[in-house]
Formats: C-alpha cells, sequence, structure tokens
C-alpha cells in the first residue's frame, strides 16, 4: 500500500519544524503543503476541526494532530529507522516529561518576551532564561537531551533555536552569554541536516514578528 | 519495603488517576499522603522541577506528571489491562483526548473557587468544552462502551475526573454544569464508568468528597474576600 503523506505547517512554526526533523531524520518523504493561517484551508478545517491548528500530519487521509503526538506517532510507525524516543520505560517516560516541560514553558514565556514592554517584558526574560537553565541542568555533559544521538526532547526544543535570535532583540539579552551550554548543544544539533534544512533563518523569524506586532496592533 | 510507591494527596483526581490505574492493572504500592503546606523532602527530591503529586517511585526512580506516569505504567506492565490500543494510529488518537483533557478541564476547577462573574465565566467555558467532548469523543463510543472499548483505558482515566468530581464541585458550588438531557452521551459515559469494575471499589466517597470541597470552598471564598478588603 503506498504510504502517503501529507503535512499541513507554516514555514515559521516551531511546532512544525519538530515534526519536519523528525520525517527528514527518518529519510521519510512527504508532501509539505504550506498553510495561511488567515485564511485556513477547507482541508485543514476539516483535518483538525476542534483546534482547527498546524501541525497536521495526514497519513493515508487519516489525520495526525498535536505536534509532540505526531512525533510519537512517526516514531512507532517507522520505529526501525532513527528512534527518537528510548527503548525502556523510565527513559521514556523522562523524555516525555523533559518534551512535556519544553511544551509548557518555552513558547508562552517566548511569546510574552516579543508581545510585552517594560517590567513585564523583563520578568518574562527572567522567567525564559530560568527555563532555559533548567534544561542546561538536564542535558548536564550529554552531546544530546537524547545521549549519544538525537532523540524526543531535542526534536522537541531544538525548532526554538530559530526564534532565540527575535527573542534577544525583542528583549535585548543575550543568550549564548547566559546559557552557552544550551547553545554548543544547539549548533551541535545543527550539524544535522534534518534540522538545518527545517529551521528557517532567524533574522526571516525576527522579520515574521514584526509583521505579527503590526497585524496585532502590539507596538 | 514496596518496590512502587505512590505520593499523593486526598482526593486529587490526579493522584486518582494513578491509583486506578495501578488497581486495574493489580500493582501493589504504598501510597504516602503528602501535605502540600509543608512538603516532604522525599517530594522535594523527586520531584525538584514542579515539587507537585502526584509522583510515582518505582525500585527508587521517579516518574512525575499524571498522564506521563499513567504511560509508563502500561509500558513497565504490558501484560495486564492494556491501556491504551495496541495501534499507533489508535495511541495517537487516545493522546490527542488525554492532551485535550490536560488543557481543558481546568476551567472546571475554577466552579468552585469563584463566585458570581468569575464563576459563570468559568461555567460557560466549561460547558463549550462538553459541548467538543460531547460531539467529538464520546460520540464515538458505543452504548455500552469505554474508550478502551468493553474495558477502561487510559483516555478514560483522563476524564474518569469528571464524573464523580464534577458532581461533588456541583453541589457545593451550587450551580449545575452537567445537564443530562444535553449531554447525554457523557453522562452514560460517566455512570459506566463510576460502576466499572475495579473502579467502583476505589473511587472516593460521593459525601466525603462534597464535604471536602465544601470546606475548601469556604476557604477559598473567605480568603478572596479578606484579599479585596
Amino acid at each position: 500500500m503506498a504510504n502517503e503523506l501529507i503535512l499541513l505547517d507554516t514555514w515559521v512554526s516551531p511546532f512544525g519544524m519538530r515534526v519536519r526533523i523528525a520525517l527528514r531524520e527518518k529519510g521519510i518523504k512527504f508532501e509539505y503543503k504550506e498553510e495561511d493561517l488567515t485564511n485556513k484551508s477547507d482541508l485543514l478545517l476539516k483535518m483538525n476541526p476542534i483546534h482547527k491548528k498546524i501541525p497536521v500530519l495526514i497519513h493515508n487521509g487519516k489525520p495526525v494532530r498535536e505536534s509532540g503526538i505526531i512525533v510519537q506517532y512517526v516514531d512507532e510507525v517507522w520505529h526501525d529507522k532513527a528512534p527518537l524516543l528510548p527503548s525502556e520505560p523510565y527513559p521514556r517516560a523522562q523524555a516525555r516529561f523533559w518534551a512535556d516541560f519544553v511544551d509548557k514553558k518555552i513558547y508562552d514565556t517566548g511569546r510574552k518576551i516579543w508581545t510585552t514592554k517594560g517590567d513585564e517584558q523583563k520578568s518574562a526574560t527572567e522567567e525564559f532564561i530560568g527555563y532555559l537553565k533548567t534544561l542546561e541542568a538536564e542535558l548536564g555533559d550529554k552531546p544530546y537531551f537524547g545521549g549519544e544521538k538525537l532523540g524526543y526532547v531535542d526534536v522537541t526544543m531544538i525548532p526554538f533555536y530559530s526564534w532565540f535570535h527575535a527573542y534577544e532583540v525583542s528583549g535585548n539579552f543575550s543568550i549564548e552569554s547566559n546559557c552557552p551550554k544550551l547553545m554548543a548543544w544547539a549548533k551541535r544539533c545543527m550539524q544535522h541536516e534534518s534540522v538545518s534544512k527545517t529551521l528557517p533563518d532567524p533574522k526571516k523569524v525576527y522579520e515574521f514578528i514584526l509583521q505579527l506586532k503590526k497585524r496585532l496592533g502590539i507596538e | 519495603m514496596a518496590d512502587v510507591k505512590l505520593l499523593g494527596t486526598w482526593p486529587s483526581p490526579f493522584s486518582y488517576r494513578v491509583i486506578l490505574a495501578l488497581k486495574l492493572k493489580g500493582i501493589d504500592y504504598e501510597y504516602i499522603e503528602q501535605d502540600l503546606s509543608n512538603k516532604s523532602p522525599l517530594l522535594l527530591q523527586s520531584n525538584p522541577v514542579y515539587k507537585k503529586i502526584p509522583v510515582l517511585i518505582h525500585g527508587g526512580n521517579p516518574i512525575s506528571e499524571s498522564m506521563t506516569i499513567l504511560q509508563y505504567i502500561d509500558e513497565s506492565w504490558p501484560e495486564t489491562h492494556p491501556l491504551l490500543p495496541a495501534d499507533p494510529y489508535g495511541r495517537a488518537v487516545a493522546r490527542f483526548w488525554i492532551k485535550f483533557a490536560e488543557e481543558k478541564l481546568s476551567s472546571a476547577s475554577m466552579i468552585f473557587r469563584t463566585s458570581g462573574e468569575e464563576q459563570g465565566k468559568a461555567v460557560r467555558e466549561t460547558v463549550e468544552v462538553m459541548e467538543i467532548l460531547e460531539e467529538h469523543a464520546f460520540g464515538s463510543l458505543k452504548e455500552k462502551g469505554f474508550f478502551g472499548g468493553e474495558k477502561v483505558n487510559m483516555v478514560d482515566l483522563a476524564y474518569g475526573v469528571m464524573g464523580r468530581w464534577f458532581d461533588a464541585i456541583e453541589e457545593c458550588s451550587g450551580v449545575k454544569v452537567i445537564d443530562p438531557l444535553k449531554f447525554p452521551l457523557f453522562c452514560g459515559w460517566a455512570e459506566r464508568f463510576n460502576e466499572a469494575p475495579v473502579i467502583r471499589d476505589n473511587l472516593p466517597g460521593r459525601k466525603e468528597l462534597v464535604d471536602f470541597y465544601k470546606r475548601r470552598r469556604e476557604m477559598m471564598l473567605a480568603a478572596a474576600a479578606a484579599a479585596s478588603n
């Protein structure tokens, strides 16, 4: 049976990037469809009627939704190629815990940095650095969160590296000087083609945020 | 000494998800009630990131976050009572509903924490969530079924809190959110869940839950009134 894969996504979404990296790591071919989130396609509305969000992976006509869930699905279906989750239950639980931590903390706090000013922004910046430091401590001396190879937590977190420049300029701070180990990890991940081919140019991400702020009426 | 320990608080629905999973799988464990106003060294050491319950400690290894714990239990004791479907697509759908429960059910707890306009908002949000669930989630269950088919699975446990706990919250807050005429599929499922084998013997008592939430609500409203004076 032909394996038909369609990914509904947008170029700048860190959530969509997770799925693209996972598929590319495993060498899986897929059709990419860029969505205009201000004018959502009928296909997107049909495949994700509840949240109407991207990414959605459509596998032989059936939709899989939510980036973390899609990555786990891809890992289970194509389990013999570049496995992303560990095989033992305890390390798997650890990986899920840290991916969940990234999901709960990084995007929302990062968003506060570029949507607010003054004290609110300063406090969001401090909170953000705190979370990055927690991740650094978890990484420790390992080359990747997954150990010797790229794993589930790496794939979950690395897309935000393309947003770091936008956060830094907005919040007027340096992630490199606060979290050098994390930056070293990010550069290590970028040596993988699956990552370097997926992550957009950070300057383009920053331009995108400026446009989005204009549209949302934020100064 | 038990190889499996559970740090929880009574009657946290998150604790109960783990208790019910352990009971369904027939796993022996030692339950250690926590005092969250004076957190134990064991809790702080086992969950340094969030310092919250529930925490499962298996052979000395701690696992936190109730749904992560449930997936761990299912993978560590796979032979009895599977808690997720065997096929990857079925699992992706189950995980979608579990995530939905984690993100959307918190508005319900605001119902007993607040009054007046704030409570009205929490009720409206909860009803919206219920409408989605009634149509898309509970609508897919056959009449005598659970998310796990004939047996309860992890998705049923994620939503199990809504049966007896919502009932208690409604009674002590004086609001009715779950109208059986509006949500017949959910109500049918909730009744089946409360009567399911093992579940029915391990849920907290209705009266105890109502008393607990009544006291909590009084305390919270008094604290809010004092803070605004």
